[in-house]
């Protein structure tokens, strides 16, 4: 009993901190009436509010959960799979290839400190509020991480396995696929949880000032509509698909990244 | 030695290696040079173990990599089947000290490495893998990733990547100096009876008198640095050899003799 106590302790303490927090935030709304429902609705109207939306319900943003879910899916793997098809390459040849680095590297370091969001009014200016802009903005947020982790990734080569691989007489490409695209994929990886986590959060800032649907625009409507419900439903959902993201890229991970290597291993 | 006609496979000829770097700042820089070999000459001759023995920092690295290409020559030449080695070639198999194998592959795919990038077959190169995955005693560890393999298990898996590429002469960098002094003994004892079973000509490089006495047909001495050959020592001890025999002794006492201090 001692034993089975200890083993599931800290699984025990971190189930009780959750439940304190609900039952604060049940005691502070229902019990206790001392928050007005206009500023924080019970745990009990979220969970209503939740499976109202999730059942189809349309009021009062205009649309169900799963719309508002399927309309920021499209535009953030949209976004992120653009950033990561331009900057896992772009990142790969500036490390791979001097010439290119010259060429391709002042630009980059550039733009790469220009935090996504700067890019809302220019891509609203030029896409309009559509599905392009938000992409575009969502685009830039991916792109740094995936192209400054490739970058790195590839530089991390060990000189001695490129020796080994040229005693073996393998072309310069053949070193590429064979000896510094795999040292890269640990590196390469970590610059796509990144990129999505970075998207994520600039999908729902881009929705927040221009959209007309999605996760962004509900909470966004929850605010101006008075229905905090609206607001905590959208803001749980954002976090757990987040998390559903990156647990899809730790599998895919897992699956790719072969010889047990951690991303922070020489 | 038995050997009745010796056959030179690689010479290196008035070798000499100098290192030069910029150092000093802005508008008074000046050329430091570093000289590493001076004017080396010997032959390796076909199917010999050949020791290349030196004190701590006399450039038997540097040499080896001049004789695998990796590392350009200042002066002279280095001749491999009568043609000057100007880079990497698959038929100069290089171990490293480092061992160096690829992390993110198997056992099977470390040691089919080399015959992969000459475009054999699987078929052909699976076979092969397999034949030196077992003479160095690893059978059964194919799909392992070299994360789970002990110090003297990924050495076994370097040597047998290098054989299997077929080389005509094995390079050594020091494979076991990284290794314990136990497995060091036992990967000794284990390269010997691999090169008795498949013999290559073999260069190994080591500062370390018992190995080099352990397991060389032949010994060079090298100076400390700018690195010269001091001397050359044949050694017919029948294998395999105790570290505690006699002659072994008075071998070891010769060549520690006359050999250069370092600091």
């Amino acid at each position: 009993m001692k034993i089975l106590f200890k083993k599931n302790k800290y699984r025990l303490i971190s189930l009780l901190s959750l439940l304190v927090v609900i039952f604060i935030w049940i005691f502070v709304t229902d019990i206790s009436h001392a928050v007005s429902p206009l500023i924080l609705p019970s745990p009990i109207k979220v969970i209503q509010t939740f499976v109202y939306k999730l059942q189809g319900g349309t009021i009062p943003d205009g649309a169900s959960l799963l719309n508002h879910i399927a309309s920021s899916l499209k535009v953030a793997l949209g976004g992120f799979l653009a950033g990561v098809i331009i900057g896992v390459p772009l990142g790969i040849g500036m490390a791979w290839n001097q010439k290119f680095e010259r060429i391709a590297k002042p630009l980059f370091d550039l733009i790469r400190p220009i935090p996504a969001l700067a890019w809302i009014p220019l891509m609203i200016l030029w896409l309009g509020i559509g599905y392009a802009s938000k992409v575009g903005i969502v685009f830039f947020a991916s792109v740094i991480s995936a192209t400054v982790n490739s970058y790195t990734g590839i530089r991390r080569t060990s000189e001695v396995h490129l020796w080994v691989a040229q005693t073996f007489g393998a072309t310069r490409n053949q070193m590429l696929f064979k000896i510094a695209i795999p040292t890269a994929m640990p590196l390469i990886f970590t610059g796509l949880r990144l990129a999505l986590g970075s998207s994520w959060v600039a999908l729902v800032a881009a929705e927040l000032v221009a959209a007309t649907s999605g996760l962004g625009y509900m909470i966004q409507m929850g605010r101006m509509l008075g229905r905090p419900d609206i607001i905590i439903v959208g803001m749980l959902t954002i976090g757990v698909i987040g998390l559903l993201m990156s647990k899809v890229l730790e599998f895919l991970q897992k699956k790719f990244v072969k010889g047990g290597r951690l991303e922070d291993e020489k | 030695m038995e050997r009745s006609v010796k056959e030179s496979v690689l010479k290196v000829e008035n070798v000499s290696k100098i290192f030069s770097r910029e150092e000093g700042s802005f508008g008074q820089k000046k050329l430091v040079e570093n000289h590493v070999i001076d004017q080396v000459t010997f032959d390796v001759y076909e199917n010999e173990f050949l020791v290349i023995f030196g004190p701590g920092q006399s450039g038997k690295t540097t040499l080896l990599k001049m004789m695998a290409g990796l590392e350009k020559v200042t002066d002279g030449i280095i001749e491999f089947g009568q043609k000057k080695i100007s880079g990497p070639n698959p038929q100069l198999g290089f171990v490293y000290q480092s061992i160096a194998l690829f992390p993110w592959l198997t056992v099977m795919e470390n040691v089919e490495f080399g015959p992969k990038v000459k475009g054999e077959g699987k078929v052909e190169r699976r076979e092969k893998a397999q034949h030196y995955i077992e003479l160095v005693g690893l059978g059964g560890f194919e799909e392992r990733y070299p994360a789970q393999l002990s110090g003297g298990m990924k050495q076994r898996v370097g040597i047998a990547r290098a054989y299997a590429n077929n080389p005509k002469i094995l390079l050594m960098d020091e494979p076991f100096g990284a290794l314990d002094a136990q497995t060091r003994y036992m990967m000794e004892a284990e390269i010997q009876k691999i090169w008795q079973k498949e013999k290559r000509t073999v260069v190994f490089v080591t500062n370390n008198i018992e190995e080099a006495l352990f397991l060389a047909d032949r010994i060079i001495l090298l100076t400390n640095c700018p690195t010269k050959i001091k001397s050359e020592y044949h050694v017919s001890l029948p294998h395999p050899r105790s570290y505690v025999d006699k002659e072994f002794l008075k071998l070891r006492q010769e060549i520690t003799n006359n050999m250069d201090r370092t600091l």
